[in-house]
């Protein structure tokens, strides 16, 4: 480990733009001759739209046009898609009704784009919306999964009768109902996953602009990966053909899977951009935001574990209806199917399992992959499952857990996934040291005589990152492959270029991978650039999501970076006549091992480009390009405690302590991989404690706001206690895992666990609000 | 329209607007000073808090124009050319940030919140400061580190200068 390279605790080189403030956002990026764009979005959650007259805006000040649903069906623009194909356990494919970028017959939700209103400026755009007159004639509305599965509930789509999309099924139900029918123990409980809306902090936002003479469409976007957003809007939605049209995601504050989609926006743009003869720019507003950005989670979930004698898990069996909102977003279909189910097995050896999933429309938001995806829902069921267990049972939790702990890898489980390496019992060990878990009947004692309930909870959990390989998941129903791309490029003067298809939304990209290729050459990590966000620049690539960027993006720039090296060898030992065996890379230099014969690297890379004197029949240059396609998921997992005192006269929870022992194999940067925990554990203390979406019964949004959304402040959270174990992947040549989602997916349970500890009562849901906790104390007693 | 002059990290600038136009909205759009960011529209966020007249402010709260003939500082002039004012440097010291969206506003919210209180700053008083501030990358952890440490900072530079 060099100070630059793998392990160091590098700080980031992307930071000083984003500290004063020269950071470039979509937002930030304007054009000569650009305008503004306001969406008219549906007031109703449900209606059919009768007419849309738009004259009168159309001559007000400032106002270029008023573009809407048919126009745009005209112009051949196609229906949104989700790419990934699941079928029912009767055969038949998923039931996706039609999601028009601007709805031209029916509106499904509040929020759904309906027309583009494109004008000098944004307040004038607002003010021309506001004489469109749209005549709707409103339909009844469904929000709960639940209901809409109802007899006699509103139908959302003709396609999906009844609302269900697909009736999936994972594991051999006949062995899981056997198990269940000669258990000793079976815990019964239903699980309730609260619906959440992402917010990253930048507002999604795109600039459109057609080229007339060049026939040519640029797109800046709000992307987590562009390259994805180029090949669906050229080959689904007829935008343009992909060497038409360039898509450029340039700093992107945040994205946590909301800005993995295609949305209505950019196909609107610039389609209007198109049609306007202007540049088209739209900025989401907050609400906006809320409005439209996919939305994460809301499951509910019946779920049986079954236990013999001495206590070991012999099955579980779970059917879950899942709530995919109005329109089938990009991934909505495999985030509680493949993403969930598969990891049904969280850290226990179960020999059993089954997982029935029902998947249903209603009239809210799409419901898409938020930080996690369907292994914050298995997490959270398991966990609360195992807990609840423990105190039927009357066994400590912690040993309940370690009793069923797998513990020889690989490990096939009865739910696919095929785990490759891990010590469960070294992170929860490590946990309940760091939290003091053998004080803590002490602690609680201390906080009774002083009128507080204290708890404490935990949380072992597994996920499964870099989701690979392509075969597999090709079989599996996905409509895109999941390798990396990456190109080294060594300049004439030893300078580096890094050109990777993930993108950096704020993982630190720019830090990391530069650390990989200063490590390996021992080069200045100043003089190593990466490069993405760009498919101009970038040929292909599949973008940043899933913890995938290290496992797969990293993975990719070896591969570059040994065809790049193995090229710099042949050329040193050409230049200093030995033999390229001999010739090892470090410090900078070309070395001949064993003797003092070196040359720096600038030098070679001269050489490359200067080609006087290169070994007979190479070509010039010192440029590699790889594709890397996994052979399996990596599976980081750890445990998690919490430990909360309750105040029973409000029911506020105060987090004494949060404690994080996780296992992501191989760390490359742990100031940046610290960070990710934090930020996860944030994001999952927030699910546990204070977020919610609600929609009133008409379907109304009624958590539009960061007044009405709780989003996690400084003052509710604490200051993390972590530490991180090792046993290194073997599936890729660095030996990561992945860390980005892990701290969002293990803290639910554990925070809800120490609650329910602490109160006395299991039968609490997300978000433990002072109310609903006061309420479920009350019902205790 | 209405003509709004100001003085913006240390320069005479002026623009004119529509008289419901937002200072957050004349800065970026009208002054091209694009570091001041839109994360809401209720006042929750505080990606664009700058500095007015030498207190932080909201600049999504108030009118470019009832801005007008105030000094206002924006992240871009918070220290020279190339250089890190002690906080910025601190941030990145100890990975303060992540986007970077919300940094600017976390950034010349912490300056304040040093020159209120700088050298008798507790981990529980820079949460309650952060109260107007979201982030949703670093779970504040490295946020409240970075303001600890670039408050410690500050004041032993204070007490080397006296």
């Amino acid at each position: 480990m060099g100070v630059e390279g793998i392990g160091a605790r590098v700080t980031r080189k992307e930071d000083k733009r984003f500290l004063t403030g020269k950071g470039r956002y979509t937002d930030d990026m304007t054009v000569p001759g650009m305008k503004s764009a306001y969406f008219i979005r549906s007031p109703h959650a449900h209606a059919r739209i009768k007419s849309i007259d738009a004259s009168a805006a159309k001559s007000m000040p400032g106002v270029i046009d008023v573009l809407d649903g048919k126009q745009l069906q005209a112009d051949g623009i196609g229906n949104l898609i989700c790419g990934w194909m699941i079928h029912s356990k009767d055969g038949s494919p998923m039931k996706m009704g039609a999601w028009r970028p601007l709805a031209a017959e029916t509106v499904r939700y509040v929020g759904d784009a309906v027309a583009i209103v494109v004008a000098d400026s944004i307040g004038e755009a607002r003010d021309a919306a506001e004489a469109v007159i749209i005549d709707y004639e409103p339909l009844p509305a469904v929000t709960e999964a639940t209901a809409a599965l109802e007899a006699g509930a509103p139908q959302i789509h003709p396609e999906a009768s009844n609302n269900l999309i697909f009736d999936w099924q994972l594991g051999d139900p006949d062995a899981t109902d056997r198990a269940i029918a000669s258990a000793a123990h079976v815990t019964e409980i239903e699980i309730v996953n609260n619906r959440l809306s992402p917010n990253p902090m930048e507002p999604r936002a795109t600039l459109g602009i057609y080229d007339s003479a060049e026939d040519h469409y640029t797109c800046y976007t709000t992307s987590q990966n562009p390259h994805v957003a180029r090949l669906v809007m050229s080959a689904f939605y007829n935008v343009a053909p992909e060497n038409k049209l360039r898509v450029i995601a340039p700093d992107v504050g945040g994205g946590f899977g909301s800005k993995i989609y295609i949305y209505p926006e950019e196909i609107v743009c610039l389609w209007a951009s198109k049609k306007t003869g202007v540049p088209v720019k739209w900025t989401s507003d907050r609400t906006e935001a809320f409005l439209t950005d996919a939305h994460g989670r809301d499951h509910v979930s019946k779920v049986k574990m079954a236990f013999d004698a001495d206590n070991r898990i012999t099955a579980l069996k779970v059917d879950t209806i899942a709530n995919l909102g109005a329109y089938m977003s990009l991934f909505s279909s495999a985030v509680p199917t493949y993403l969930y189910a598969t990891l049904l097995s969280g850290q226990y050896a179960i020999p059993a399992i089954h997982a029935n999933v029902r998947t249903v429309y209603t009239n809210t938001v799409p419901v898409d992959a938020y930080r996690g995806a369907g292994r914050p829902e298995a997490t959270y069921l398991l966990e609360r499952t195992i807990e609840t267990a423990a105190r039927e049972l009357g066994v400590s939790p912690a040993e309940l857990r370690r009793k069923n702990f797998i513990r020889s890898f690989p490990y096939q489980t009865p739910v696919i996934m095929n785990y490759d390496t891990g010590d469960y019992e070294a992170s929860l060990d490590a946990a309940m040291q760091a939290a003091d878990w053998k004080g803590f009947a002490a602690r609680k004692a201390q906080s009774e005589a002083s009128g507080k309930k204290r708890g404490i909870g935990m949380s072992c959990y597994i996920e499964a990152c870099g989701i690979a390989p392509s075969q597999a998941v090709g079989s599996l129903g996905a409509g895109v492959g999941l390798w990396e791309s990456a190109e080294v490029r060594v300049n004439a003067v030893g300078t580096i270029e890094v050109l990777t298809g993930s993108h950096s939304h704020g993982q630190g990209h720019e830090t990391t991978f530069a650390q990989l290729v200063a490590g390996r050459l021992g080069v200045p990590i100043d003089s190593i650039n990466i490069v993405h966000g760009d498919t101009d620049k970038v040929q292909m690539g599949m973008g940043t999501y899933g913890s995938r960027s290290g496992a797969v993006g990293m993975s990719a720039i070896v591969k570059a970076l040994d065809k790049v090296e193995a090229k710099a060898k042949k050329i040193a030992a050409h230049l200093m006549e030995a033999d390229e065996q001999d010739v090892v890379i470090e410090n900078g230099e070309l070395k001949i091992a064993g003797t003092d014969k070196a040359l720096p690297w600038f030098q070679v890379a001269l050489a490359a480009y200067t080609a006087h004197n290169l070994p007979a029949g190479m070509e010039p240059g010192l440029k590699e390009t790889a594709f890397y396609d996994p052979a399996n998921f990596t599976f980081p997992a750890g445990c998690y405690i919490a430990e909360v005192e309750i105040d029973p006269e409000t029911g506020e929870t105060d987090i004494i302590q949060f404690v994080a022992a996780d296992d992501f194999g191989n760390i490359i940067n742990p100031l940046i991989v610290e960070g990710q925990v934090h930020g996860g554990l944030a994001q999952g203390i927030g699910q546990a404690l204070l977020e919610a979406v609600h929609y009133d019964s008409n379907g109304q949004l009624l958590t539009a706001s960061f007044m009405d959304y709780a989003m996690p402040r400084a003052d509710d959270l604490p200051s993390f206690k972590l530490s991180h174990q090792n046993t290194p992947c073997p599936n890729n040549p660095l030996g990561i895992k992945g860390c980005g989602e892990a701290g969002a997916i293990g803290s639910p349970p554990a925070l809800i666990n120490a609650i329910t500890d602490a109160i006395g009562n299991n039968g609490l849901t997300m978000p433990a609000t002072p109310m609903k906790v006061w309420q479920a104390m009350h019902a205790a007693h | 329209m209405t003509k709004v002059t100001l003085t913006v990290n240390g320069r005479a600038m002026s623009g004119e607007c529509e008289d419901r136009t937002l200072l957050v909205h004349f800065i970026r759009e009208k002054l091209g000073l694009t570091g001041t960011h839109v994360g809401c529209d209720t006042t929750q966020c505080g990606a664009c808090v700058i500095h007015m007249d030498g207190h932080s402010v909201k600049s999504c709260s108030i009118l470019a124009v009832q801005a007008s003939g105030s000094t206002i500082t924006t992240i871009e002039g918070l220290a020279g050319q190339g250089e890190l004012h002690p906080v910025q440097a601190a941030f990145k010291e100890h990975h303060g940030l992540q986007c970077g969206f919300c940094t600017p506003g976390m950034v010349m919210t912490a300056v304040d919140m040093i020159n209120r209180e700088g050298g008798s700053l507790t981990e529980e008083k820079v949460r309650a400061g952060l109260e107007g501030n979201i982030c949703r990358c670093t779970g504040y952890h490295n946020i409240v580190k970075a303001i600890l440490a670039a408050d410690a900072e500050m004041a032993s530079g204070r007490q080397a200068a006296e």
